[in-house]
């Protein structure tokens, strides 16, 4: 397995002429220094710099994906640099099909959040750290290196850290320094984790010290209780930033105070950091750690699940609600990893990329409902669907992909998880199926609150969405819809890859099996042949089910 | 050991005619003493002249002398390192080297090897740095003179001596001759008073710790036998002592006299408040330069010298490691004085140093060559944005008198914050790479625990920087009224501002290309080298 991974790592090398890759890393970084030569006098001119810069880096990362070569489970547009010669350390950049939609995600959600939200103040700054962040997202999804993966993962916590801490509101000191500290005591174990790891693996040149990926995974030679431990330390780093109960207290407050376009881009694309470090750098790095931890893994993630749900429900600030729901929501996507089969991991996927999408639209909504408002609170907001009903009406179909209602995106990851988890260790999957109907209860509750009955004074003059509002809104409100119906080009581009993540996990483990060894084409098949087991809300997946068999 | 040396050599050459007595003093390499040389004369040289010019001299003149000597040291010993390393040619300059290869020269004194000859470029770095910083701010506090270069530039001989040093008793001269010049230098600004309570307080306690070391120097001679590192290895090689208790005893008092001069905890109680009181450029050079020179010090005393009895020594490194690194972050979140939170992460750094050190091996030795050479920047740079920030009388040393910075002075403020994000460790600074390297030699050497606490403790510290980060940044508070300048613009010399803007260049170039500095500090080993007496007599060198 590893062979071939190796193997198609050095055949895809060649193909790739343009380095997208390094492009996608590097046209964001170029831009955040451009911005912050900008003159402080002419604000604009930062704008329309970042807008450049993110719709450039949206271009390479839709070319990416149309260049991407389907059915390949191993890493394409393969570039590889010597950066640190006696380390090993690589500048080492590689995409397959777990990595290549959350660059997508990236590309597609930066230049939304630009567009959704102006800064309060002081723009050039805003800009310059918001394509900063953009660079280190990109950097740490493509690293293949572990040293570089670290940089990358780190030097997010700069930029967001501004973000929140500058242009934020409220308590945003406290929430900027609790959110920069607490990720970074978790990425404190992550480091001693991978330094450990490459000393102790050995992968590099004579027994050396290597932080190849490719190489430590062909190299196993950890012993069971190093690789449990060395799990350990990134998974606690992985767990703060998912953030998987018990580790969430920080995110609450984090995109509470953020600015509008901070909590897009941390919910949507920096708590996926998380899902896919544990998928990048926990199953695949430490097979028998995994599935040793998996029990502990999986409850943490019913628990997040459910605990989440419940705790949002009682929210009276509607970005805190939405916030809590996003732990529900990544508990949903952790707990399909730790199910260790095809439909689980497949469905986890899937999550980050719904979970992304929705909830980055949410916070869109609402960074248009603070202009008009300047609050959160929901007391404070009553009958907006009278007197705004192109806002409500938006709210609502997002509101119900994040629900998960068939037909949009929400559905289709999070029944794979459900399938993948049941199939694996029913009863867990049995009590975070719960978290479904949870999320109905809070977000409907909310609606209910805010978008229906009489507007008050306050609210009477509540302006309804203009023309480039509604824009910006489109290309989510097309995916929710596509995704919902038709996930089968995302499934089939990921699928290769997960497989080949759970075979080596087949392979590493002594007498682990995945659960049920069926993959997600067969799947399709048996949901359409059975409609008794998920009933009408089958429909989503068994529509195309006939296709994905082909 | 010298004193012996002499008298074998004046025994010698005692059967010369006519019942003189001819003494043939021990070969010394001139050349290879040269950074040395050009410090000690340079420093006398600005003495002398300056006593001419009763007190009328340029502007800014003993700032560029002293910055000339300095980088006229730092030069003198490239062809040594080309030496050492054995190269062929240096630039356009072929080399035909007799000999190649670490040496010692002045009677088995000195040893001339690739980390001591690191270390003297980076306290010459060190010296620059200061110098630059001082210029402006010996003439704000009405202090100019030649006194403080020319302390500086003896107390950077002294760290030179002590980097090269191959002899406990050269090891003790280096440390005094350095800690005397620094005493004075503490107690410089006479219309402060904390200057001078600074001055006396690092007087009283160095001289304590200097005993200590003394002592303990006196044990080990004991002990074994000899003063020299090269003797005392090869005794130890050799020789398995039943009854080590003179021996431990020598060793940990060594420990105690190093440890003071790093500032490690339990011995750090001076550190905060001397720093505190200091002239804000001698804090510069007392972090940057008086560390350094003691990081040497420990090199060559326990990883060269001691590297086989390590099982003794790397427990007590241990816990000052553990000790200096959590404290010294946990410390410094509680100051609201910039200076002494700076003084406590200067702690927190030691013990990163410290667990380099633990590590007793050639990583070990690579990271605290690394870390040594990129702190000296970014604490030299931190302290050096202090005393602009410091304004007249040297005294606004509060987190507030740092509110709204980046309006006022948006390069200053900007330069701070990338200083301290690299204190910090954030990756793609210098600072990462340091920790980055100490973290992978003590897991190497099995250590891995020691590296969890020191990446605690990182992530502690990580508060105390962005603390200073918010006072400038955010106006250090929750919803307050945005970005009010405290202060009217600060103004920022020139010499300054070259100063602090090498440090932030260095600071990110070797975070990007590590390699550059990397690949000398793997180069920088100490090495064990006997002398090669003169071949004067017949008799065999006795050691």
């Amino acid at each position: 397995m590893t062979a071939s991974i190796l193997s198609s790592v050095f055949a895809s090398e060649g193909a790739a002429s343009f380095p997208i890759l390094p492009a996608l890393i590097f046209v964001p970084l170029i831009g955040a220094i451009l911005i912050a030569l900008m003159p402080q006098s002419r604000p604009e001119l930062s704008r329309q710099m970042a807008i450049i810069t993110g719709l450039l880096t949206g271009v390479l990362s839709i070319a990416l994906l149309v260049e991407f070569k389907t059915g390949d489970a191993g890493f394409q547009f393969v570039v590889q640099q010597t950066w640190v010669q006696s380390l090993d350390i690589k500048f080492f950049l590689g995409v397959d099909g777990i990595s290549l939609f959350l660059v997508v995600l990236t590309g597609i959600l930066f230049p939304i959040a630009l567009f959704a939200a102006k800064p309060e103040h002081s723009p050039k700054g805003y800009y310059a750290w918001l394509t900063l962040l953009m660079a280190g997202c990109m950097g740490a999804f493509l690293s293949l290196d572990l040293f570089l993966f670290f940089l990358m993962f780190e030097v997010t916590l700069v930029p967001l850290y501004m973000l929140i801490g500058k242009w934020g509101h409220g308590r945003r000191v406290y929430a900027a320094t609790k959110f920069f500290l607490y990720t970074m005591l978790g990425s404190a174990f992550m480091l001693v984790s991978i330094v450990t790891l490459a000393v102790v693996a050995g992968a590099g040149d004579n027994g050396g010290v290597s932080f190849d990926f490719t190489k430590i995974i062909a190299s196993d030679s950890l012993a069971t209780s190093t690789g449990r431990w060395l799990f350990l330390g990134m998974a606690i780093a992985f767990a703060v930033k998912v953030p998987s109960f018990p580790f969430h207290t920080w995110l609450p407050d984090a995109h509470t105070e953020a600015p509008t376009a901070g909590s897009i881009d941390l919910a949507g694309i920096l708590l996926k950091l998380g899902t896919y470090g544990f998928l990048r750098y926990g199953l695949e790095l430490f097979p028998e750690a995994t599935v040793w931890f998996a029990p502990v893994m999986l409850t943490l993630a019913t628990i997040g699940v459910v605990y989440g749900g419940i705790v949002a429900a009682m929210q009276r600030n509607l970005k805190r609600l939405i916030a809590y729901s996003s732990v529900s929501h990544m508990g949903f996507a952790l707990m399909g990893l730790f199910a260790l089969n095809v439909e689980g991991i497949e469905g986890s996927v899937l999550q980050m990329i719904n979970h992304g999408i929705s909830t980055g639209a949410l916070f869109i909504l609402l960074g248009f409902l603070y202009t008009r408002r300047h609050t959160y609170e929901i007391s404070q907001l009553k009958g907006i669907g009278k007197v705004a009903p192109v806002f409500a009406g938006i709210f609502t179909l997002v509101m119900l992909s994040s629900i998960g209602v068939p037909g949009l995106n929400g559905f289709v990851g999070e029944f794979l998880i459900l399938l993948g988890t049941f199939m694996a260790h029913r009863w867990w999957a049995v009590v975070a199926a719960t978290g479904v109907i949870i999320a109905a209860l809070y977000l409907l509750w909310a609606y209910q609150r805010v978008f229906q009955g009489e507007p008050d004074e306050a609210n009477k003059s509540f302006p309804d969405l203009n023309i480039s509002e509604k824009l910006v809104l489109v290309p989510l409100i097309a995916l929710i819809i596509f995704l919902g119906i038709y996930p089968k080009p995302v499934l089939d581009r990921i699928e290769p890859s997960v497989k080949r993540v759970v075979t080596r996990l087949e392979m590493k483990v002594d007498g682990f099996q995945e659960p049920i060894t069926r993959n997600g084409a067969d799947l399709l098949r048996v949901t359409e042949s059975s409609h008794t087991m998920n009933g009408e809300h089958g429909l989503g997946i068994a529509a195309n089910g006939p296709e994905a068999n082909k | 050991m010298i004193g012996s040396l002499f008298a074998q050599a004046a025994v010698t050459s005692a059967t010369a005619d006519n019942g003189i007595v001819h003494v043939v003093g021990p070969s010394i390499d001139w050349v290879a003493l040269l950074p040395l040389l050009i410090l000690l004369v340079g420093a006398l040289l600005t003495l002398t002249f300056s006593s001419f010019l009763k007190g009328h001299a340029p502007k800014g003149l003993f700032t560029w002398t002293t910055v000339a000597i300095a980088i006229g040291a730092a030069i003198s010993a490239v062809p040594m390192w080309a030496r050492v390393q054995g190269w062929n040619s240096l630039l356009w300059w072929n080399l035909d080297h007799a000999q190649t290869g670490p040496f010692s020269t002045a009677g088995g004194a000195v040893g001339i090897d690739g980390f001591s000859l690191f270390i003297t470029v980076v306290l010459c770095v060190g010296v620059v740095l200061a110098a630059l910083l001082a210029d402006d701010f010996l003439r704000r506090e009405s202090m100019s003179g030649p006194e403080f270069y020319v302390l500086l530039l003896l107390s950077a001989v002294g760290g030179v001596i002590m980097a090269m040093s191959n002899d406990l008793i050269v090891l003790f001269i280096g440390l005094e001759t350095l800690s005397i010049a620094v005493y004075v230098l503490a107690g410089m600004n006479l219309r402060r008073v904390q200057s001078q309570e600074s001055g006396l307080k690092y007087f009283v306690l160095g001289a304590f710790s200097s005993a200590f070391l003394l002592y303990g120097i006196a044990m080990l001679y004991g002990a074994t036998g000899s003063t020299n590192f090269v003797d005392i290895r090869e005794f130890m090689a050799t020789v398995v002592p039943i009854h080590n208790g003179l021996l431990l005893l020598g060793l940990v008092l060594v420990l105690v006299g190093l440890a003071f001069k790093i500032s490690a905890v339990p011995f750090h109680a001076w550190s905060p408040d001397v720093y505190d009181g200091a002239p804000t450029p001698a804090t510069a050079w007392m972090a940057a330069g008086v560390k350094a020179a003691a990081v040497a010090g420990l090199v060559r005393v326990f990883m060269l010298t001691f590297s086989n009895y390590a099982s003794t020594w790397k427990p007590i490194m241990y816990v000052l490691a553990i000790l200096s690194m959590v404290l010294g972050a946990a410390l410094a979140i509680v100051q609201s004085n910039v200076k002494r939170m700076l003084a406590y992460s200067s702690i927190s750094h030691a013990g990163f140093i410290l667990m380099a050190i633990q590590a007793n091996s050639g990583n070990g030795i690579t990271a605290s060559a690394f870390y040594v050479a990129v702190y000296t920047f970014m604490v030299a740079g931190s302290f050096g944005v202090a005393a602009i920030v410091g304004r007249k009388g040297d005294g606004n040393h509060e987190l507030s008198d740092y509110q709204g910075l980046v309006r006022s002075n948006p390069w200053l403020a900007g330069s701070f914050i990338l200083l301290l994000l690299a204190q910090a460790g954030v990756p793609f600074t210098a600072g990462f790479f340091a920790k980055f390297l100490a973290i992978t030699a003590a897991a190497d050497a099995h250590a891995v625990p020691l590296a969890l606490v020191a990446m605690v403790s990182a992530v502690i510290s990580a508060f105390l920087y962005l603390r200073i980060i918010v006072a400038m940044f955010m106006s250090g508070g929750d919803d307050g009224v945005e970005d009010v300048p405290r202060a009217n613009r600060l103004r920022v010399p020139m010499a300054a501002g070259l100063a602090i803007g090498i440090c932030v260049v260095v600071s990110v170039v070797y975070g990007l290309f590590p390699d550059l500095l990397l690949h000398n500090a793997r180069a920088a080993t100490p090495a064990a080298v006997q002398f090669e007496r003169p071949a004067t007599g017949s008799t065999t060198a006795g050691g």
